[in-house]
């Protein structure tokens, strides 16, 4: 497997966006923590925007790659080897790539300007965004052969979980407002990745004071060990099922 | 060498293969011929396992090939159009492969000999011509020394020299004891290195015998004369 890893890896570097999403991160993060008076309201800035950037790129990025890897995956299933292990090492070369990235993008600068659990936390989220969105992306890939198409899937998904969502779920709560919805709304938190690592994150911050009733039943659970264990297990959830559906996929289909 | 058991294969409404029972043995050069889309690349890469059949049993050496991946440590495939990835140099590509087929004892390279790959060793995939290609995809596909040689329209794309410098290579492989499918429309190709042909008419067998065995029963000298005899008789 790693000898395959090595030729996508080969292949994504010398793509060079990679690169330049490296930079961007980079960029982004250093100067909102330079324009912020203080290193936490650097770090709200900065998980808005990861939790809106990171995504997007890694879908978009991995749905590119898989259709331009076509060629590369069709010589590779007429060899001695397993599809499943042709999928995986695709999937590890593209989301380790752009997990390299965000960890110096982000990481690096959190360490410097915002070190604490906090940005650990910043961090950590940003990594499990990328490797779910990879999933995402390939699973869109393995549905259709058309690359617009597939690019297409791709985006809408980014759209949902990242803009349509939020208001799927603003819309439930002001139309139910009348009930107690504090575990409702946990549940839908669960379902979708990006509210998740947005409460995780927040919650470490001093502003989930202002979250009210609900933010306080959020702290109680996201503030014990037992209820970040179990949002990350939920996390690793987020990635295992689009990425073994779409091993699924890729296996039995045709090439 | 490799049987093919009631084999069948459709692409949403379209059947591309329909019960195909066939048996192929060693030291054999047999040619698949057929109308375009009558299944010859289709039947090929279902050996391969890049078409996975709806019903249907593959055998080679005896043993089923379904959800295998292994015995393809035995089977050299050069695909109609090579496709490959276009950042990659030549050297690359064949490291790759050479990198994957570690077990492989001997390394065969004769073909990049005689075809002058190493000169061109550096140059991009994606810059080659279609020929060039071809060429890859050939001495990829003899490599490794295995006992079964799939090549779709092998000479499709080289110029005479190249072509025959395959037709040689063939010949030689096909006397260690190989079994060797060539998918062809060319005739005199066919009577040239083939020993059998095997004629496949919408996923189906139309007839598989040998060329001596043709010719006789149809009383003509020339297979393609022969070819179209039995193709007009049945319409």
């Amino acid at each position: 497997m790693n000898k395959i890893i090595k030729y996508v890896l080969y292949d994504i570097v010398r793509s060079k966006i990679v690169v330049a999403y490296t930079l961007f991160l980079l960029l982004l993060s250093i100067g909102l923590f330079n324009l912020g008076g203080s290193a936490d309201k650097g770090l709200l800035s900065l998980l808005n925007l990861v939790l809106l950037t990171v995504p997007l790129i890694s879908i978009v990025f991995a749905t590119t790659h898989f259709y331009n890897s076509y060629e590369f995956m069709e010589l590779l299933v007429s060899q001695p080897i397993r599809r499943s292990k042709i999928f995986l090492s695709e999937y590890l070369g593209v989301s380790l790539s752009l997990s390299a990235a965000f960890l110096i993008g982000v990481g690096i600068p959190v360490l410097l300007f915002a070190p604490g659990a906090t940005g650990l936390y910043l961090v950590l989220t940003g990594l499990f965004i990328t490797f779910i969105f990879v999933a995402l992306a390939f699973l869109a890939s393995v549905i259709t052969r058309d690359k617009a198409k597939g690019i297409g899937i791709a985006l809408m998904l980014w759209f949902y979980f990242a803009l349509i969502y939020d208001g799927i779920v603003l819309f439930i709560l002001y139309s139910f407002g009348d009930y107690p919805l504090e575990y409702a709304t946990l549940a839908l938190t669960a379902l979708n990745p990006v509210d998740l690592g947005r409460v995780m994150v927040l919650l470490n911050l001093d502003v989930s004071a202002m979250m009210g009733y609900t933010g306080a039943l959020y702290k109680s659970i996201f503030g014990s060990g037992w209820g970040v264990g179990i949002a990350f297990v939920v996390l690793v959830l987020w990635v295992l099922v689009p990425l073994l559906t779409s091993r699924r996929v890729f296996q039995k289909r045709d090439l | 060498m490799i049987a093919i058991e009631n084999l069948s294969k459709t692409y949403g409404k379209l059947t591309v293969l329909k019960d195909l029972t066939v048996n192929f043995d060693g030291g054999r050069v047999v040619s698949i011929i057929g109308p375009n889309g009558a299944g010859k690349t289709t039947m090929s890469k279902c050996i391969l396992g890049m078409v996975l059949p709806d019903s249907g049993e593959i055998k080679f050496n005896g043993e089923s090939v379904l959800k295998k991946h292994a015995y393809r440590s035995q089977i050299g495939y050069m695909p109609q159009i090579g496709k490959y990835p276009e950042n990659m140099k030549i050297r690359q590509v064949i490291e790759m492969v050479r990198d994957i087929r570690k077990d492989a004892t001997v390394i065969d390279e004769e073909l990049i000999g005689l075809y002058g790959l190493q000169n061109m060793y550096d140059k991009r995939m994606g810059s080659l011509s279609g020929g060039t290609k071809q060429k890859v995809s050939a001495a990829l596909a003899f490599m490794f020394d295995p006992q079964v040689l799939i090549l779709d329209e092998p000479t499709a794309g080289l110029d005479p020299i190249s072509a025959e410098i395959l037709k040689c290579k063939i010949l030689k492989e096909k006397k260690k004891g190989k079994l060797i499918l060539i998918t062809s429309h060319i005739m005199s190709e066919v009577e040239e290195v083939a020993d059998e042909v095997m004629c496949l008419m919408d996923g189906a067998v139309k007839f598989h015998d040998t060329i001596s065995g043709i010719k006789q029963n149809t009383n003509e000298e020339r297979l393609s004369r022969a070819i179209a005899k039995i193709m007009n008789e049945e319409d």
